[in-house]
């Protein structure tokens, strides 16, 4: 179980405006969150990430305090160990596709499986330079992926893909998870391109 | 011709590139994050050798490290070491002088790193100096081999700041650019011309390797 109650305050074009959140999502569900542009979706993943502090909130995950601004307690981002998919990918670009996965993990038949996943056997040695936009997209998934995260956060996972390539991709993240017992937030500009996939759903306003 | 003055410079260009290299690639990282005052008076004093006079800072130096008073008294009576008029206090002037010229590029190329690259790496639970060894320094190369020729090159080319700590001793402080200068006195333009040549040909070459190095990277991976 993961519950979360915060408090953020944002500079938007309307003004500053105060992002709330008080909810709990349940373990290995996959959640899509959605609303409009600026209402601090990508925010929100970040504070549960521990990438950026709120003024106020509780985060715990399977009873453990990852963040407590009563208390002062702050779990740095390295300790809660989240899988996180960047809406920029961001990828090191002096690592090629192999590299990736094992700054991230030593379990060579986890690194052979998740290339298999991601269609990216053919490509080990490229760097992120020589990869398109749906093959960038695809390593950091599996980058956030090889870890086996209890949370994993993902913004904006699958605008690259090409339809048949974000149907299978899906398809064998959805196996995945239920493998991993993971629990997914993924925030979404198309919330329909998920209806396969989530088993709950936040909209996001201010 | 007395080949030492060349000698002397390029081993105080190499100690000091490789002690600022050291001192430069943390500190410059730990400027690049953050704006506090602290910071900003930290950044200037490591900034003003760039429009201080270099007699200015030489004489404060030599004042500061003179073994008669201050620094300078108590580092002779407990350590037995003496900056002025010694090649270590060559080294201790150029480090001071050419900070700037590796913090510079450094920090600068840092800032301009997506915030997500360390992000990305520390969501995968690696620690701060495993982000900054592994991803941000590998990432930073042409700006880091420009810092490292850049402080060389100026190291080289010193003058008012290494003779006021240093003053002109044969085979200790008298290095080229000093050399250049004497013979110049002397009215040796044979020899001032040979030391000129040569710190020129140096310095041509280095900054000619950065820009051909640098013509292949200037494109970011990111783009």
């Amino acid at each position: 179980m993961i519950s979360i109650d915060i408090e953020k305050k944002l500079n938007t074009y309307k003004g500053l405006q105060v992002l709330k959140i008080a909810r709990q999502f349940d373990a290995g569900s996959i959640t899509k969150i959605y609303g409009p542009s600026g209402v601090g979706k990508t925010t929100l993943l970040k504070i549960i990430a521990g990438f950026i502090k709120p003024e106020k909130g509780i985060i715990t995950v399977e009873n453990i305090t990852w963040l407590d601004t009563g208390s002062k307690t702050f779990l740095p981002p390295q300790k809660r160990m989240a899988g996180f998919v960047f809406q920029d990918y961001a990828l090191f670009p002096n690592m090629n596709v192999r590299e990736h996965l094992e700054y991230a993990t030593s379990d060579a038949a986890w690194i052979e499986r998740l290339l298999s996943i991601g269609k990216l056997e053919n490509l080990v040695m490229h760097t992120p330079q020589y990869l398109s936009g749906g093959q960038q997209q695809r390593l950091a998934i599996l980058r956030a992926l090889a870890i086996k995260p209890k949370l994993l956060l993902m913004d904006e996972p699958f605008p690259a893909l090409d339809p048949e390539m974000k149907t299978d991709l899906i398809y064998k993240l959805k196996i995945l998870f239920d493998e991993l017992g993971t629990t997914v937030l993924i925030v979404s500009h198309s919330p329909e391109e998920l209806e396969d996939l989530c088993t709950d759903e936040v909209f996001i306003n201010l | 011709m007395d080949i030492t003055p060349i000698w002397l410079t390029l081993k105080l260009a190499g100690i000091t590139t490789l002690l600022l290299l050291t001192i430069g690639l943390p500190l410059a990282w730990w400027l690049s994050k953050g704006r506090s005052v602290f910071k900003i008076i930290i950044e200037a004093i490591i900034t003003m050798p760039l429009v201080l006079p270099p007699s200015v800072l030489g004489f404060y130096l030599l004042l500061a490290f003179s073994p008669q008073h201050g620094i300078g008294k108590w580092l002779l009576q407990n350590f037995n070491i003496q900056f002025v008029f010694s090649f270590q206090g060559l080294v201790l002037a150029s480090v001071i002088y050419s900070m700037p010229f590796m913090i510079g590029p450094i920090k600068s190329a840092l800032q301009q790193l997506p915030l997500s690259l360390s992000q990305a790496s520390y969501s995968l639970g690696k620690t701060k100096w495993q982000t900054f060894v592994k991803v941000l320094v590998p990432n930073i190369k042409p700006s880091l081999l420009t810092a490292v020729v850049l402080t060389f090159a100026h190291t080289l080319g010193e003058f008012g700041v290494v003779l006021m700590i240093g003053g002109n001793i044969p085979n200790v402080t008298r290095v080229a650019s000093i050399a250049v200068y004497d013979s110049v006195e002397q009215m040796d333009y044979a020899s001032a011309n040979v030391y000129s040549l040569i710190l020129f040909a140096i310095t041509f070459i280095m900054v000619i390797t950065v820009f051909v190095f640098n013509k292949y990277q200037l494109k970011s991976p990111l783009e």
